[in-house]
């Protein structure tokens, strides 16, 4: 890749930050340029955040059709997965799993509600309901 | 408080040690740091999953680089985990107290200066703390993949540097004692690239190096492009993430590597070396055709084809097991 070569197509991932590329210059060295990101960049990033926003669009509607818990419209908020969160929270994935019953999500402790809050950095008014 | 001159760079890893060692008085680019750490791999590792995607690497796995350097430039770095965030947020306060640079181990998901689509859970990204606005209490970073310095309040860097999960930082702090020496290139340059190629090539396990390459390619090749292409795009869409988005310098390290060569060749007064650093820019370019063909079929503007990127992979493979046998007899 020469200086030329390097892409400058403004990434809108990269919120107007640049980063930095290798590239040859006219001296056949290769050196460190600025980039403002490559459109390819862009497009990968974009998908795997659309893809995250879908489950969680996903999710609220099925909040809203009272079929999950806000719990789970969290969690993807949060660009989690199940395994994720029970890693974080040390909670077995099935009783994650349950909780995303609307039912059972509704008689949580507080205590247990605190503890997903804390990994999403969430307060717990804020997990109780999704927009 | 510490001066401390912060430096652009492309990967955290190579970009924190390279700024770490000018800080102790011995000036060390980018790219040698990374070359004389023989941190260059490729790896499809099916069983790791991220977000029920397979993890493609294409460098060797984190803290090698901190780790590689120690022994060439006789150096000591000494690293601290913590059980708890209280215990690793004083150790760290004593530490830059003390006025250390320190290293961090820190997940993206929680950093607040990054861009906000780059920000997912991934735990090994480095940054390094050189100060404490008096003020406010926020720690002054530099973090070598953005351009100026940034300060973090100290909730955030908690989180990030406490973050669960794959490759969980556990607060990892690190930070060298004593002062790293000039090595003798001649010895620590030829041999830093012959572990390089036998990583690229030698590798028992059929996932790693240039075979990993081609196992990649044939896992892209039974891709169901007619029956599920929105998983088929997901897939090939994650290597080039992993290739070209998380900072590796362009064409999955292949470009920062070629400058390690040509300081290698300028050093050992080895012209050969120039040569071969021509042909691994060639390679490179080769890695970014890959990744733009795949943003192309992502987005439709032209037919998904997943037997087309696997021919270019496996394309990319031959040049690569010729390209090191041939830097493993110039070496």
């Amino acid at each position: 890749m020469l200086d030329s070569e390097v892409p400058q197509e403004g990434n809108s991932t990269l919120g107007g930050q640049r980063k930095a590329m290798y590239a040859r210059g006219a001296d056949g060295k290769l050196h460190i340029v600025q980039s403002a990101g490559w459109e390819v960049e862009e497009i990968v990033t974009r998908q795997a955040v659309e893809d995250l926003n879908r489950l969680a669009e996903d999710a609220r509607q099925r909040v809203i059709a009272g079929q999950t818990s806000p719990l789970e419209y969290h969690m993807h908020r949060a660009r989690m997965d199940v395994p994720l969160l029970s890693q974080v929270t040390g909670l077995w994935q099935w009783r994650i799993r349950r909780h995303f019953r609307p039912d059972i999500f509704q008689g949580l402790s507080t205590g247990l509600l605190k503890r997903y809050g804390d990994a999403m950095g969430l307060t717990v008014e804020q997990l109780k309901k999704a927009p | 408080m510490m001066e401390f001159q912060h430096s652009h760079a492309s990967h955290c890893e190579s970009g924190v040690m390279s700024a770490m060692l000018r800080h102790l008085g011995l000036p060390i680019s980018e790219a040698m740091a990374f070359g004389l750490s023989s941190a260059l791999s490729f790896a499809y590792l099916p069983i790791i999953k991220i977000n029920g995607l397979p993890l493609v690497a294409y460098r060797m796995p984190p803290k090698f680089i901190i780790k590689g350097l120690q022994k060439p430039l006789g150096l000591k770095m000494r690293f601290e985990t913590f059980r708890s965030p209280e215990a690793g947020e004083k150790r760290l306060n004593e530490l830059l107290a003390a006025g250390q640079l320190v290293g961090m181990q820190t997940s993206v998901f929680w950093l607040p200066y990054m861009p906000e689509d780059l920000r997912f859970h991934f735990n090994a990204h480095n940054v390094l703390a050189y100060g404490r606005d008096a003020a406010s209490g926020d720690y002054q970073l530099s973090d070598p993949v953005v351009e100026t310095t940034v300060t973090c309040a100290p909730a955030d860097l908690r989180r990030a540097r406490f973050a669960k999960g794959v490759l969980a930082p556990k607060g990892l702090l690190y930070y060298p004692e004593g002062k790293p020496s000039e090595p003798d290139w001649a010895k620590v340059l030829p041999k830093a690239i012959k572990k390089t190629t036998r990583i690229l090539l030698d590798s028992p396990i059929p996932i790693i190096g240039v075979r990993g390459i081609r196992r990649l390619a044939k896992a892209i090749g039974r891709l169901d492009a007619a029956g599920k292409p929105a998983a088929a795009k997901m897939f090939i869409g994650q290597v080039v993430r992993m290739q070209e988005e998380i900072g590796t310098g362009g064409g999955g390290f292949r470009f920062i590597y070629a400058a390690f060569l040509q300081e290698a060749a300028e050093r050992l007064a080895r012209p050969g070396l120039n040569e071969l650093s021509e042909t691994l820019i060639d390679i490179g370019d080769e890695w970014r055709e890959f990744a733009l063909s795949t943003a192309r079929m992502i987005r439709d503007r032209e037919p998904l084809n997943p037997a087309k990127l696997a021919d270019k992979l496996c394309a990319i493979a031959d040049r690569e097991q010729v390209f090191f046998r041939d830097l493993r007899r110039a070496a």
